[in-house]
């Protein structure tokens, strides 16, 4: 299928490095930060951002795993879903800064999931939200907190994260009708 | 996807392996301050027990329980099957009730067989008679994949009466998919040699003695007195003797292999109390695992579109 690249290898690069630094500055030094990257390409993206994080500024931020299947509200609407791995990190979530890593953002039913499962898993003092894309048409109040790029998007559009960790190129991608036609 | 789980031999390796990938997620829930999770909110799970049990009926109960789901429980003692109320009406009730999933327990080997003409959700066997118990020989190859690392390859001792044993006979079929060698084992009034016929890869013996050194599981099975209408063996002292699983047998295993018991046991009848105790015994670990596996076909068989 025809697609457009909105986000190039070195694009990402550049992205995540400015979303690093944001974490940093609005975190005051990120003492007490946990990345969660939700399964399956949040958990890359969250280990790229710790290792930044760690080159600016030497701290080492503990990374985990979350996966939300078994939260999700759409699960009697499709076939059964594999369950993926949930992992946190040994020091647990209790007390410190959770910040979520997802690639998109679209209905926020995702993140909704995430929060449920967060709940569950311990009492962090704040959660925040980092996502490489939003694409728009949100269906519930949620927002991100950093943000890689913003595209805005039909609904018949699909936006598509390629991470080489997963797919072997790094490369955000824009199939379906596109608005330029 | 499958619907219902009936035997042990509708699940093909791949199926087996996905519900043990599933189960071992599923048990981290119970090292969790909040063992629940809210995936099955809103449906219903009814166990249908005609037969006593504890084990099986309370892990169904505690596994559906985390997955949010409603339990009802339904036991033919002080029912209305004590009135007379035939299998079919029973079913029609919960039919009616709206059960999304039914986990049934029936001294007729079939009965949950029958039981999915009569219902619309989804039926999960929890032993039936003589015939089979799958979760038992998902619980069981899944506590071997968790000791030993792997089941393919695996050498199985099946012992004691297996003539009366859906757990024996549920274990044979899973073990033979998942690539593990079975040897059943036992009087050969509890152990008639048409068993060997169950797969390709089963051999029957009648010396525990000589199985022992390649064990690397030895599955010991209760002696099912209420099944037994006939004498089967001349006293439980001459059983024991011969098939009883004592420290001695137990020196004689390889050093990495282990005991099982699907329980309830009696002790001193097929095993004695040390080794059921010992380190080597996987006996409490079989019932942790009993409820994530549960878990795992609870969420399989209702987890996806009704």
């Amino acid at each position: 299928m025809a697609y457009k690249v909105i986000l190039s290898e070195a694009d990402i690069h550049r992205v995540l490095d400015r979303i690093a630094h944001q974490i940093l500055e609005k975190t005051q030094g990120a003492s007490d930060v946990v990345l969660l990257g939700v399964a399956t390409r949040g958990v890359p993206l969250a280990h790229r951002l710790a290792d930044r994080i760690n080159a600016f500024e030497q701290v080492k931020l503990p990374v985990g795993t979350l996966d939300i299947t078994l939260y999700r509200d759409d699960l009697g609407r499709q076939s059964t879903r594999a369950v993926g791995r949930t992992e946190l990190p040994s020091g647990g979530i209790d007390g410190g800064k959770v910040i979520l890593v997802d690639d998109v953002l679209y209905s926020g039913r995702t993140v909704r999931a995430a929060l449920d499962a967060i709940s569950d898993l311990g009492r962090p003092a704040a959660v925040q939200l980092a996502v490489l894309v939003d694409r728009g048409h949100r269906q519930l109040p949620i927002r991100a907190d950093y943000v890689g790029k913003n595209i805005p998007t039909s609904l018949v559009e699909q936006v598509k994260v390629l991470l080489s960790e997963v797919d072997g190129v790094d490369e955000v991608r824009l199939t379906g009708e596109t608005t330029e036609a | 996807m499958i619907k219902h789980l009936l035997s042990a031999a509708d699940l093909d390796a791949a199926t087996a392996t996905q519900i043990h990938d599933i189960a071992a997620e599923m048990a981290t829930v119970a090292g969790r301050e909040v063992k629940k999770l809210p995936t099955l909110r809103g449906r219903t799970v009814v166990n249908l027990f005609y037969e006593d049990s504890t084990r099986t009926r309370t892990s169904f109960e505690v596994a559906a329980k985390r997955l949010s789901a409603d339990v009802v429980n339904f036991s033919a003692k002080g029912s209305s099957v004590e009135k007379g109320e035939s299998l079919k009406d029973t079913a029609w009730t919960l039919q009616a009730m709206g059960a999304d999933a039914v986990v049934i327990r029936h001294p007729a080997s079939g009965a949950p067989h029958r039981l999915t003409h009569w219902v619309h959700g989804s039926v999960l066997n929890a032993g039936d008679g003589t015939h089979e118990h799958p979760t038992q020989a998902l619980l069981d190859t899944y506590t071997m994949r968790s000791r030993m690392g792997k089941v393919e390859g695996l050498n199985v001792a099946v012992v004691g009466d297996v003539l009366h044993s859906r757990v024996a006979r549920s274990n044979a079929l899973l073990l033979h998919t998942l690539g593990a060698k079975v040897t059943l084992v036992g009087p050969p009034t509890l152990v008639p040699p048409a068993f060997a016929n169950l797969t390709p890869s089963l051999r029957v013996s009648y010396d525990f003695d000589s199985v022992l050194p390649d064990a690397d599981v030895v599955m010991m099975l209760r002696v099912q007195k209420e099944r037994m209408n006939a004498a089967f063996f001349p006293s439980s002292h001459e059983y024991y003797k011969r098939y009883g699983l004592d420290s001695a047998r137990l020196r004689r295993m390889p050093d990495h292999a282990i005991v099982m018991h699907p329980g309830p046991m009696n002790r001193g009848v097929e095993i004695a109390p040390e080794v059921a105790d010992s380190p080597r015994s996987t006996i409490v670990e079989q019932v942790a695992n009993g409820v994530s596996v549960r878990m795992a076909c609870l969420y399989l068989l209702l987890g996806g579109r009704s």
